[in-house]
């Protein structure tokens, strides 16, 4: 089975100050992965260079073919949402619009009109909202709409960068929630930052430990939950 | 009364060009944060075009759409070439761009079709004047009207309309949602100098055809932005009118003909000392 994401090797710099020195990890279809790591490891940044947000060298192939160098309008179109740091809201714009934008490369009319009630469905506040400007959201209103917006592009793939950042934690358990319905329920696979790493294990099935750019640890979620060295050493609980 | 009803409505004929160009400004202003100085000779460059047409045995009408067009096509165009190398360039550097497209466009009209002062037909017939409106002014109203119209629906009820307000606000949200912003924004300037066009044809007959021609009305429109607030396509329509309305009024009844361009300078200076953003526009604030 060849894997739905995988990176070989992937380095990355903003300007002179390089970020990646060579990363390596694969996920499979249908499943989450989180990537953990202090601040400043370079999470972010995996993120960004799957979506050639960055300039990066390096192999990334998404369900079979080579993205590397892709403009990221082109990676969005083959089904990869990028949920992003600071969440990427557009102000001005109503919730509804907002949403809807997310559906904006689908050509199927019936099944975006249905994707918007499902994700109603997910998140009622947002329905409830759906008029409203969407700098006025609150902080959790503005995530959940963040991941429904992705989640309007019909996506194979979740890139989630700090879902749980600034929320309360009833909210962040909410959250966490319906982002295990949608990878059960639609079969979306999550690639998942996340600097609460109890939870994000929680709902992962595997782990990858990023230190300085590179990859020093994979493996099993449960497993790396169980193992006391690697809990106090790369994840500090 | 009468004469002041008849210079209400004069003023909101060509108020309705100055909203049709100051919408032009507004357009560029969102995506770039930057006024394009040269959107009234883009607007003069493409009446020329629809000049040559009508010389040339053209139907009006059937030169009104070609002219729209190629003016769209040249915008497309302008930003391509022209604006694309500079997108990330200091604001200076851009102004400077602008600037020389102002130059170029100028000259270039002069060297192709004379500096002569050309007259420029209406296309309105007689029976569409009433009372207190010349014919043109009635048609020119009316196409102004029909233009902001079609632009409203464009950008309120259409995809297309949505991808192109997102990317002007938000281009790293709109890539990621794979919205192709590069384009969107050249068809900002397509559109914007369509507009820009539009507005020339039914100025012209006003105030005749010449390379210069629109260096007035640029600044009455540039009145008419601010005052509505430079990022608010609505407040740019209602200034537009507004301006347009103040404009003759003040000329007629209080500091005459000769001294109207004054007042746009006045407003523009007065907006900007006492409330830069406008009627409409957003108050930026920023953390220093």
């Amino acid at each position: 089975m060849t894997a739905l994401l995988e990176l070989s090797g992937v380095q990355a710099a903003y300007g002179a100050t390089r970020a990646l020195h060579g990363i390596d990890f694969a996920m499979e279809e249908n499943s989450i992965t989180a990537l953990l790591g202090a601040n400043g490891a370079g999470k972010t940044t995996t993120l960004r260079a799957i979506c050639g947000m960055v300039r990066t060298e390096g192999a990334i192939r998404f369900a079979g073919q080579p993205i590397h160098g892709r403009r990221t309008e082109h990676i969005a179109r083959l089904g990869i949402a990028h949920v992003p740091d600071g969440r990427g809201t557009f102000l001005h714009l109503t919730t509804e619009e907002n949403l809807r934008l997310g559906a904006y490369v689908r050509k199927d009319r019936a099944a975006v009109a249905r994707d918007l009630e499902r994700v109603y469905g997910y998140f009622p506040r947002l329905k409830e909202r759906s008029h409203q400007q969407a700098g006025t959201l609150s902080g959790g209103e503005q995530q959940m709409l963040a991941v429904s917006r992705a989640l309007m592009l019909a996506p194979k793939l979740m890139l989630l960068d700090e879902p749980s950042f600034g929320l309360a934690p009833l909210v962040v358990k909410e959250l966490f929630g319906i982002l295990r319905a949608i990878n059960a329920e639609q079969h979306v696979s999550m690639l998942l930052v996340e600097q609460n790493a109890a939870m994000a294990l929680d709902l992962a099935d595997r782990a990858c430990v990023i230190e300085t750019g590179r990859v020093v640890l994979t493996g099993s979620a449960d497993e790396m939950k169980k193992d006391d060295a690697v809990r106090r050493a790369y994840l500090g609980y | 009364m009468e004469a002041v009803l008849f210079q209400v409505l004069a003023g909101l004929a060509t108020g309705g060009i100055y909203a049709s160009l100051a919408l032009a400004l507004v357009m560029i202003y969102q995506a770039t944060h930057l006024v394009n100085f040269a959107q009234g000779e883009m607007a003069m460059f493409a009446t020329y075009i629809a000049w040559s047409l009508l010389n040339a045995g053209v139907p009006y009408w059937a030169a009104f759409l070609l002219t729209v067009a190629f003016a769209f096509v040249f915008g497309v165009l302008i930003e391509r070439i022209v604006i694309r190398p500079v997108e990330n360039a200091p604001v200076l550097a851009v102004v400077v761009v602008f600037i020389g497209l102002l130059v170029i466009l100028n000259s270039v009209a002069g060297w192709i079709f004379s500096y002569t002062i050309k007259s420029f037909p209406s296309p309105f017939p007689a029976a569409l004047g009433i009372r207190y409106m010349s014919p043109h002014q009635v048609g020119a109203l009316a196409v102004t009207l029909v233009v902001l119209a079609l632009l409203y629906v464009f950008f309120r009820f259409t995809p297309l309309g949505l991808a192109m307000r997102a990317a002007a606000q938000n281009p790293v949200s709109s890539r990621l949602v794979g919205i192709r912003v590069g384009w969107m924004l050249a068809l900002g300037w397509g559109l914007a100098a369509a507009v820009g066009a539009v507005a020339g044809m039914m100025v012209a007959p006003i105030v005749y055809l010449d390379p210069n021609m629109m260096s007035g009305i640029l600044l009455y429109a540039f009145a008419a932005a601010l005052l509505g607030g430079i990022d608010s396509p609505g407040g740019a329509v209602l200034g537009g009118l507004v301006v347009g309305v103040l404009e003759n009024l003040l000329g007629a009844f209080v500091i005459g003909n000769e001294l109207k361009l004054v007042v746009a300078l006045v407003l523009i200076t007065g907006v900007l000392l006492v409330r830069p953003s406008g009627f409409f526009g957003s108050v930026q604030v920023s953390r220093v």
